[in-house]
């Protein structure tokens, strides 16, 4: 029958990442985040599980990617500065394929901006923050109980692809209180990354023959590997050399292009005869629906896209949707972030109009259906 | 019979990445002697470094190893013993990586006392990027970012550590490679955040930009320079002045380790909460 709670956002998804088998936290106090940490520094020590508040952000997304390469679950929870502070390890974990899951609680920015109000002007840079090329999974969730399946999702989709996997929603999801359930054990699937079966003299922990998620082998568990931050080869030692560098690099990216279809989740809400849509996540996405709703009370026809998945970005879907609505409203709290992704997916097929607020307060529907009228 | 060290190199991994009269060799070589005389298994080891010359080392040895961002080896290196308490986690770093870009890092994992051996090979130089100035290059030596000869003030590493909580605290140096074996023995032994540093020359960035004529010359210096605690002790105070102690500096036995803290509050809430049930 599973249990029903009433949760805040922030509660929910530490709910999701112990269903998922979470037993590793790592972080350190950033508002609107830390209530994530406070939940698990109550629950990981009563399951045997790991919780440290390190000295820092960069500490605690390297702790994490230690705990992990140790057989761990873990997860990280941030906001604002501290993701920015994050960066660095992350495309490690990128690199290096170790699963993990970082949280972005979204505030107002840039700097220490707005703490204690919401934003959505992370966006981009939970795809480009870090350095260098790199595959990107991002989930959006926008209300409790999606923020605990989508944690349950990202844990599994870092396990099964080797990578780190974000969840990005914002101050006002993370702090609201909605009904929940939490369902039983088994209900929603549990994925643990898949390990070296070879003995470990043959293993190579960047063997790219089989596929492109290599089997990963945990510290401590008799296969004695290198795991560095150097472009490596298939043995995982360094290597200077093209082509080598060049073919990883692609396949790094192949683990998330490759599987999109997985990957990427969104909610469409009557757009099946839509001549406007809006294109919305997270908050945002909750006051469009909302809006939808009520210009088809008006007798327009509106229908919400909602990305579940912002990373990797669902291109095909925007692309078709471009094709047959007049209009794309794009609302988020930013000054102008994933208007861009959704502009250069329609290619010119629609009109494209942004909804912008940073002032610390949300998109309101009403703002939203203005927006749509215009459009219409 | 001669010590074989091949046993512990991953083939094909030489040569080295150092310099000709580079001393980390001779290290090495220490750590992978202590290695096999204190019989470890080294599925059970964890190697962690940072970035540097020094962090290169964990790539040339048979154990489980990972060689991390600039200065945060101590960080994940955190991770890893928290996850597998009962496992050897042993950091190797260099004297920027721990103590400039990882001093945060450095002092919090001796504040924690958290049963981790942490060598930080101390050569006074950023050797990797050509010979910058570190937190321990001496006052008026040169360095690339300081050519007319550097201002800045330097740490000394062991007392950092100790004043950040570290429980166990050694110094040796290449020079001094017999005694360097012992006092790596005892740092792994020690249960809780064991610090040694160990004087190196690099002759390369920093050696030649500062009047040492040789490899050779840097390693002198080190035997004149670097005395038994005891012998250093009773100097009197006029003499002390351009020498250091070096050996188990500071040790406490009995401080709390971390892992076992953290488990035993985990334990005794848990069972609290089953007899509440």
């Amino acid at each position: 029958m599973g249990q029903i709670k009433l949760l805040q956002g922030n509660e929910a998804c530490s709910e999701g990442a112990l269903y998922a088998g979470c037993n590793f936290f790592a972080g350190y106090p950033i508002t609107p985040s830390t209530e994530v940490a406070e939940y698990l520094a109550r629950r990981l020590p009563l399951i045997g599980g790991a919780f440290l508040q390190m000295e820092d952000e960069i500490a605690a997304m390297a702790a994490v990617i230690g705990g992990a390469l140790a057989g761990c679950k873990t997860l990280t929870a941030t906001s604002g500065p501290g993701f920015s502070l994050k960066q660095e390890n992350m495309g490690f974990a990128m690199l290096t394929e170790v699963p993990c899951v970082i949280v972005n609680v979204m505030r107002g920015g840039p700097s220490t901006g707005v703490p204690t109000g919401p934003g959505q002007s992370d966006i981009m840079q939970c795809k480009w923050g870090t350095h260098g090329d790199h595959p990107v999974i991002c989930l959006t969730p926008a209300y409790v109980q999606e923020i605990f399946t989508e944690t349950v999702r990202a844990f599994n989709l870092s396990e099964k692809y080797r990578t780190p996997v974000i969840i990005a929603f914002d101050e006002i999801v993370g702090h609201m209180r909605e009904r929940i359930e939490i369902p039983d054990k088994g209900v929603l699937p549990v994925v643990d990354r898949t390990k070296p079966t070879c003995p470990p003299s043959e293993y190579l922990p960047y063997d790219d023959s089989k596929g492109d998620v290599p089997a990963m082998a945990n510290f401590f568990e008799g296969y004695r590997y290198h795991v560095t931050g150097l472009n490596h080869g298939t043995d995982g030692f360094p290597v200077n050399a093209s082509p080598r560098i060049h073919t990883d690099e692609l396949r790094l990216m192949r683990k998330v292009e490759a599987n999109k279809a997985e990957i990427i989740k969104y909610e469409e809400y009557l757009l099946a005869d839509a001549e406007v849509a809006v294109f919305a996540y997270g908050v945002s996405g909750r006051s469009a629906k909302t809006a939808v709703e009520q210009a088809r009370a008006e007798g327009i026809k509106a229908g919400l896209f909602r990305p579940l998945t912002i990373w990797p970005f669902p291109e095909q879907e925007v692309a078709a949707l471009s094709a047959r609505v007049r209009g794309i409203v794009v609302p988020e709290l930013s000054l102008g972030q994933i208007i861009f992704e959704v502009d250069r997916c329609a290619k010119g097929r629609c009109k494209i109009e942004g909804i912008y607020r940073v002032d610390g307060d949300p998109i309101t529907p009403a703002q939203i259906l203005a927006k749509v009228k215009e459009v219409k | 019979m001669a010590f074989n060290y091949d046993q512990y190199i991953r083939g094909g991994k030489l040569p080295h990445i150092w310099c000709p009269g580079c001393t980390y060799g001779i290290v090495f070589k220490s750590i992978l002697r202590v290695i096999d005389s204190m019989k470890l298994n080294r599925d059970d080891i964890a190697m962690v470094s940072g970035i540097g010359c020094a962090s290169r080392l964990p790539g040339y040895v048979d154990f489980n190893t990972l060689h991390t961002t600039h200065g945060r080896a101590l960080a994940f290196a955190t991770g890893l013993k928290m996850a597998k308490p009962d496992k050897h986690v042993m950091v190797v770093s260099g004297d920027g990586d721990a103590t400039a870009i990882g001093g945060n890092h450095f002092i919090h994992a001796c504040r924690r006392n958290i049963d981790i051996t942490v060598m930080v090979f101390n050569n006074f130089i950023y050797g990797m990027t050509g010979g910058q100035y570190s937190p321990t290059t001496p006052s008026g030596h040169l360095a690339t970012t300081m050519p007319y000869g550097n201002v800045d003030p330097s740490f000394n590493i062991p007392e950092l550590a100790k004043g950040a909580g570290a429980s166990f605290v050694a110094r040796g140096t290449a020079y001094h490679a017999a005694g360097l074996d012992r006092l790596i023995i005892e740092a792994i032994q020690h249960k809780g955040l064991s610090v040694v540093e160990i004087i190196n020359a690099c002759p390369t960035t920093h050696g030649r930009r500062n009047k040492f004529k040789s490899p050779t010359d840097m390693l002198l210096w080190m035997k004149d320079t670097f005395l038994p605690v005891a012998a250093f002790d009773k100097l009197p105070a006029e003499k002390t002045a351009g020498k250091f102690p070096m050996g188990v500096l500071y040790r406490k036995e009995g401080m709390p380790e971390y892992c076992e803290t953290y488990y035993g509050m985990a334990e005794r809430v848990r069972k609290q909460k089953e007899g509440r049930a």
